[in-house]
This record gives structure tokens, C-alpha cells and sequence, in this order.
């Protein structure tokens, strides 16, 4: 039986059958990862249904936005569960990160995505920053 | 007028009232009269665990709304009001604390019993009822998403007999 971590990610309008659809044409898999997209959906719709991919097993949910609808029912769902955690401010190279280390445990990643943010800041004058370090 | 946006919004605190309103409006505080959300800490705490610098959220039942809602209104503070359902809002209209404020329906969206009127409202003939006694308490009503979006009011949405 796999107990790799899964990774839901959850989005407004196309963002998360999208992002999955990088993350396949970048590494050539989407394993383990599951999109839900918001749209139509009332709240509870929503968490019903992320309850319903996050099934029984340890689960890191991706979201957009920290004030939205997404985040609002993984934290409800969270709220529920003990082996869940919700990262709120998703991007690529984070996501990309998840996928190849799925296999550690999920205190393991989200001590490692705590680290790996996946955000740079470059400006044409030279300052450059890596928020979070 | 410090209560710049009253919506109607089974998503209450989400992206479009955060981000797509607030920005807007400069929103400073968020209210969301909810007799159960006003009596669960914990649910307060998710909602407020996601909200930017500046914005504040409020959570109150419609006997403290009453009170307070004149007093928002005369303040210096940018506010927006919130309910998940149209009954809350009928409440608050009846006791004649929404005079002179537009209730905005923002979100209603897909559950049993419902129909699409709009994509982002469906309508239940208990929703219809409601929606009716609402205007009938003399608010006007509208429909728009977001800030961009057309409004649209209660007569094209349900017809010019909808009142």
C-alpha cells in the first residue's frame, strides 16, 4: 500500500487542473496529486468535496489565496483531522518540490516547505531577495 | 456612508470580498452578521487567520447587528456587511437598519432545491420568498459579483412583478 503524502490542490477558477498540468509536462507525472477547482461550489460543497479526495490518508492542500474560499474549507476540514496541512500562496517551483519528496513524512515536508518557498524577488538594479531566509 | 458594500454571500469572507471588493473600496472591516459564526471562536479564528494587514473581521448576531450598524455607519471606517443567506439580511432590513444601504447579492450559489439565475446565483422558491419580503422592507437590490461586473437589479433578475 503507497503511504506517500498526498498533495490537493485547490483553486479559483482553472488554477489547479492547470498547475497540475505543469507539473506533468515538467516532470512527466502528476502522482499523488489531485486538483479541485471552486467554481459554483458553496462552502460546504467545497469541503465535502475535498474531504472526499483527501480521503483517509496524510495530506498537504495547496491553496491560492489565504482569505479565499479555498482556504477557508481546508482549514475547516483541517480543523477535523490531525494529519493535514494547508499551504496557503502556492506556486510551481513549491509544488514541483512536494512531488519529489511525497515519500517523507508529513511533519518531514512541511519542514522542508517552510524552507523551500519557492520565491525570489529580482530587481534590475541588483537587489535581490529571497523572502523567508 | 461608512458601510460601503452589504452582500449577500454563502462564501462570506472569501477572494472576491478580500481581494476584489476590498482592494476596491479600501475596505478597513469586514462584518459578518451570523447568530451561529458569532458564538464559534474557532471559526472566527480560521477567518481571520487569512486576512491582510488592515483588514478587520467582526463577528456578530443580528440583535448586536442592529446596534451596531448605525454606529459603523457614522464612523470614519470603511466597512462591508456580510451575510451567508438571505434571511439574515430580510432580518437586519426589517429593523430598518439597512435605510438607505443597497444589499448586494454576491453569491449564492448550487444546492438542492436551487436554480441558476445567474453563475454565481442560484435561487431556491424558498430564496425566492425571502428575496421578495427583502425588497418589499424598501432596500434595493442587486446583483454583481465583483466590482467589474454589471449590476444587475431585482426586476431584470426576476422580472418587473418580482416585488
Amino acid at each position: 500500500m503507497n503511504k506517500d503524502v498526498q498533495g490537493i490542490l485547490v483553486g479559483h477558477g482553472r488554477l489547479a487542473e492547470g498547475m497540475l498540468n505543469a507539473v506533468e509536462e515538467i516532470t512527466g507525472s502528476r502522482e499523488g496529486l489531485y486538483p479541485i477547482d471552486n467554481s459554483g461550489l458553496t462552502p460546504e460543497a467545497l469541503e465535502e468535496r475535498l474531504s472526499e479526495v483527501a480521503g483517509g490518508g496524510p495530506s498537504v492542500v495547496f491553496v491560492d489565496l489565504p482569505s479565499g474560499s479555498c482556504a477557508f474549507a481546508a482549514r475547516r476540514l483541517q480543523h477535523r483531522r490531525t494529519d493535514m496541512a494547508v499551504v496557503c500562496g502556492v506556486n510551481l517551483p513549491l509544488l514541483l518540490d512536494f512531488m519529489f519528496h511525497r515519500s517523507l513524512t508529513l511533519d518531514e515536508i512541511v519542514e522542508r516547505l517552510r524552507t523551500h518557498i519557492g520565491v525570489s524577488i529580482e530587481h534590475s538594479n541588483g537587489d535581490s531577495a529571497v523572502p523567508g531566509r | 456612508m461608512a458601510i460601503l458594500l452589504c452582500r449577500v454571500d454563502d462564501r462570506l469572507i472569501h477572494g472576491q470580498v478580500v481581494v476584489g471588493w476590498g482592494a476596491q473600496l479600501r475596505l478597513a472591516f469586514i462584518a459578518v452578521i451570523d447568530d451561529e459564526l458569532s458564538d464559534s471562536g474557532w471559526e472566527q479564528d480560521l477567518y481571520r487567520a487569512g486576512l491582510p494587514d488592515g483588514l478587520e473581521a467582526r463577528f456578530v448576531n443580528v440583535d448586536d447587528a442592529v446596534e451596531l450598524i448605525p454606529q459603523w455607519n457614522d464612523s470614519n471606517e470603511s466597512g462591508c456587511l456580510l451575510t451567508r443567506d438571505l434571511a439574515t439580511m430580510r432580518r437586519l432590513a426589517e429593523r430598518q437598519v439597512l435605510d438607505g444601504i443597497d444589499v448586494n447579492l454576491g453569491g449564492l450559489h448550487d444546492a438542492p432545491g436551487r436554480e441558476r439565475v445567474l453563475p454565481y446565483l442560484f435561487l431556491s422558491d424558498a430564496d425566492l420568498q425571502e428575496l421578495r419580503r427583502l425588497s418589499r422592507t424598501g432596500v434595493r437590490v442587486n446583483a454583481q459579483d465583483v466590482p467589474s461586473a454589471r449590476k444587475i437589479g431585482l426586476d431584470e433578475l426576476l422580472g418587473p412583478t418580482s416585488t
